[in-house]
């Protein structure tokens, strides 16, 4: 085109900033194959990919948790990191596990200064526990931080999301239709890091034909791809089907639970459901079930972390839609990968404040604890040896999106009791939390007094929360209060990503 | 603790809880089960038997079981562990002494003595205590009416079929191996106008096999059934409950008798059929049955 038609326009600067055509490049020839092996984003290396993404001292890294206990990405990563010297770096992951307990030695060494995730166990929890760091660990929902990711309170410039399944342009996913090939089904916490971070480098094993669809991750959010020989162990990231409990005590509870979510009136033809992962709440799918046979009724979405339960219950047409942000056997992944109705969603999707959630539209949601409080406050992070050993997840999230949200936990456990005056942890505050299904008894939220009287009306016997703990507490007895220093080692997030409580350090004088 | 026996009351399901095993002693009455035996016997190893003794003693002292029955299977007397059982569990409270393989009707009789002399030194009113009898052997068996008769303080018959059909050299099946034997403790336990118990179903995993078993033992008449696993207790309450038409005729029956008792006449109808007195039984108890399982339970 002439140039000079351009002065012809009016309005120019309105419609385009480009300048005139001028030609198209040399068109290639090859066929596509060759190309997608000629030109593409792999690297030889991690560390070229480090270098590629420019990344400095001081900055912040992100990984995903997808691969549970089997995960190697992260501490491969961070090894690499501190072999070529970096410092002073944030790990912020969407999860860690006991397999991360190499970490303690890069946060000795200073190559990791500060760390984000929802939960931490085993070795690693505990030295932090103990004051391994001198900024105390973030503690976030997964809606909080797909939240903090978005408004910019949690940076990311490089993310490292092993992925089980991608091609050469970076299409990624948990799985790959093109084989048997299966790892983590739903790569849901990951597609959020991917989407905000400034660079984000793949790690996979199983490099696939283009287009590696569907993916998670789409091409246009990956800058470099590294094939790796390891991202993790196929035995601890997933095996089989979760198996139904067949603890009798866990089994009352879920009887319960699912007594409760009928008397009060949220059992309905067309009704949404989240289950958590503890063995009551999973149970409780197993009585929903026959309940849902017996009476004709269906559920339209369940949602969350997605087991095989649900998914057997999806594939026998009870479930209209599953909504899966990380599936928790290798049941649901298959699922994930064979039934057109079960989708894969991201963090943000899922639970962010910030957007229209999946967690505002459940009628109810089943949560498990470690403690809870006469508040009704809920502890899901903290041990009653006051140890940082377990994992926020989507459990404030979900307890205010749902319209009844069910914590379910035995009254004691060994000589423990579960319900008492004061939670050592604020996680999910008590004000979110309607109903506490215990072995013992249920108690309901004063703020529900109508579903209080559903229940009663039903023939559920109805206890306070203050005779649950004193039931407790005539078990058991009364425990010696947990010894803490005045140091503050963990900072705890409310969903909306602000501060909720604090974890100290445990005085082992 | 003031406790006491009741002769005539609800026996469904009687939970099986090793003595020695404090968590489940402490879990035992929220189950649902009609009766909780605590056992000092079988499930308890020789080594731990004064444990399971000292954890019982103080579990019948100190927990709430709310209005469950509260049983305990003591150990034979001729070991010599069962005097000392009795001594630890009667000052304790216990409802009911069940007596394991009881052979003929003096082990019962040897067994009450012991009892009352127990109740006398704590001065707990002599009768308070309960029996029941667990009949293991082809000798118990063939005695099984003698036995029902042998004490006022028993309250039923219990079959123990793991000993019995290997007394009787052969091993459970299909349920014709007990046939024998539950018709004749059955009719025992009638005769003597107590409760009928069946034996365990020791798969827990078979749902199926349980539940014909228990539709056997419904069919035969028995009260009830011991479980060893709580999550048999739902399943045999459920399949013991009675069907809505049995239950509406039942409220029928009920009805028409009451509206006759206003009459102030003798004799009642339903549907032109004159109500024959087993009916009428048989209307109560099934009434009975179904509101026990649609009670809420009240904590004492």
């Amino acid at each position: 085109m002439d140039a000079q038609l351009l002065t012809q326009i009016p309005h120019l600067e309105e419609i385009a900033h480009r300048g005139a055509f001028s030609g198209t490049p040399e068109k290639h020839t090859e066929n596509f194959l060759e190309r997608s092996s000629r030109e593409n984003k792999i690297l030889p290396s991690l560390e070229d990919a480090i270098r590629a993404a420019g990344l400095k001292d001081g900055m912040t890294i992100s990984f995903h948790h997808h691969f549970r206990g089997g995960d190697h990405v992260v501490n491969q990563v961070v090894e690499k990191l501190a072999e070529m010297g970096l410092k002073n770096l944030t790990l912020a992951a969407s999860s860690l596990a006991a397999v991360h307990a190499p970490l303690i030695r890069h946060i000795k060494s200073g190559v990791i200064t500060h760390i984000e995730t929802s939960g931490l166990r085993g070795e690693l929890a505990e030295e932090i526990s103990r004051g391994l760091m001198d900024c105390p660990v973030v503690f976030r929902s997964h809606g909080g931080r797909a939240a903090a990711i978005r408004s910019g309170e949690l940076h990311i410039d490089v993310a490292f999301l092993g992925a089980p399944s991608c091609d050469p342009y970076g299409n990624a996913n948990g799985y790959s239709r093109d084989d048997e090939h299966m790892a983590c089904g739903s790569m849901g916490y990951a597609r959020t890091d991917a989407e905000y971070a400034d660079k984000v480098v793949v790690l996979t094993n199983h490099l696939v034909r283009y287009p590696n669809a569907p993916w998670a991750i789409p091409e246009d959010n990956v800058d470099y791809i590294v094939v790796v020989d390891d991202i993790g162990d196929p035995k601890g990231i997933m095996s089989g089907a979760t198996r139904y409990t067949k603890n009798p005590k866990e089994l009352l509870i879920a009887q319960t639970a699912a007594q409760v979510i009928d008397a009060a009136g949220y059992f309905y033809d067309g009704f949404s459901m989240q289950m958590g992962s503890g063995g009551a709440s999973l149970a409780a799918a197993r009585f929903l079930r026959e309940m849902m046979l017996e009476r004709n009724i269906r559920c339209r979405f369940a949602l969350g972390g997605i087991t095989g339960q649900i998914a057997a219950m999806h594939e026998e047409g009870l479930i209209d839609r599953v909504l899966d942000v990380q599936s928790f056997d290798l049941d649901a992944a298959m699922s994930l990968k064979n039934n057109r109705f079960h989708h894969q969603i991201s963090a943000t999707y899922y639970a962010s404040f910030l957007s229209a959630a999946a967690v505002d539209q459940l009628d109810f949601v089943i949560l498990s604890a470690l403690e809870i409080d006469t508040d009704f406050n809920v502890n899901v992070l903290t041990g009653s040896d006051g140890v940082i050993r377990g994992a926020i997840g989507g459990h404030p999230d979900t307890a205010a999106g749902a319209s009844l949200s069910i914590v379910v936990a035995p009254l004691t456990r060994g000589r423990i009791p579960c319900v008492i005056d004061r939670v050592n942890t604020v996680v999910t505050p008590g004000g979110t939390v309607d109903v506490v299904v215990t072995d013992q008894g249920v108690a309901v939220n004063p703020r529900r007094p109508e579903v209080e009287r559903k229940l009663r009306r039903a023939g559920i016997k109805v206890y306070t929360i203050e005779e649950l703990r004193d039931k407790a507490l005539a078990l058991v007895g009364r425990p010696d209060p947990i010894r803490y220093t005045d140091r503050v080692v963990g900072v705890v997030m409310y969903r909306n990503n602000t501060i909720i409580d604090v974890i100290r350090q445990v005085d082992e004088s | 603790m003031e406790r006491r026996y009741v002769k005539d009351r609800l026996r469904r399901s009687m939970m099986f809880v090793p003595g020695n095993n404090p968590g489940m002693i402490v879990d035992a009455r929220i189950y649902g089960a009609d009766s909780i035996m605590f056992d000092l016997e079988d499930s308890v190893a020789y080594t731990e038997k004064d444990t399971a003794r000292f954890l019982v003693h103080n579990a019948l002292k100190t927990l709430d079981f709310g209005k469950k029955e509260i049983v305990v299977r003591i150990n034979d007397l001729s070991s010599g562990l069962g005097i000392r059982d009795l001594e630890a569990i009667i000052p304790a409270g216990v409802h009911v002494v069940r007596l394991p393989k009881t052979d003929s009707a003096q082990d019962v009789v040897d067994c009450e003595r012991e009892i009352a002399r127990i109740e006398a030194a704590h001065g707990i009113p002599v009768g308070a205590t309960g029996m029941m009898a667990a009949i293991e052997t082809a000798n118990g068996v063939l005695d099984a009416r003698a036995i029902a008769h042998a004490s006022s303080r028993l309250i039923g018959l219990a079959l123990g079929a793991e000993d019995y059909v290997t007394d009787l050299k052969t091993t459970r099946s299909d349920g014709t191996e007990l046939l024998f034997a539950r018709s004749m403790i059955l009719n025992a336990a009638r005769s003597a106008g107590i409760a009928a118990l069946d034996t365990v179903y020791s798969d827990v995993n078979n749902e199926e096999g349980f539940l014909a078993e228990v539709e056997l033992i419904r069919k035969l008449g028995f009260d009830g059934k011991s479980v060893i696993n709580p999550r048999q207790i739902g399943m045999l309450h459920k399949a013991l409950r009675p069907s809505e038409r049995d239950l509406k005729k039942a409220y029928a029956v009920m009805e028409a008798i009451a509206e006759a008792n206003a009459r102030g006449s003798g004799v009642a109808s339903l549907n032109g059929k004159m109500i024959d007195k087993p009916v009428v039984i048989r209307a109560q108890r099934l009434i009975e049955l179904f509101e026990a399982d649609n009670t809420v339970e009240e904590e004492e």
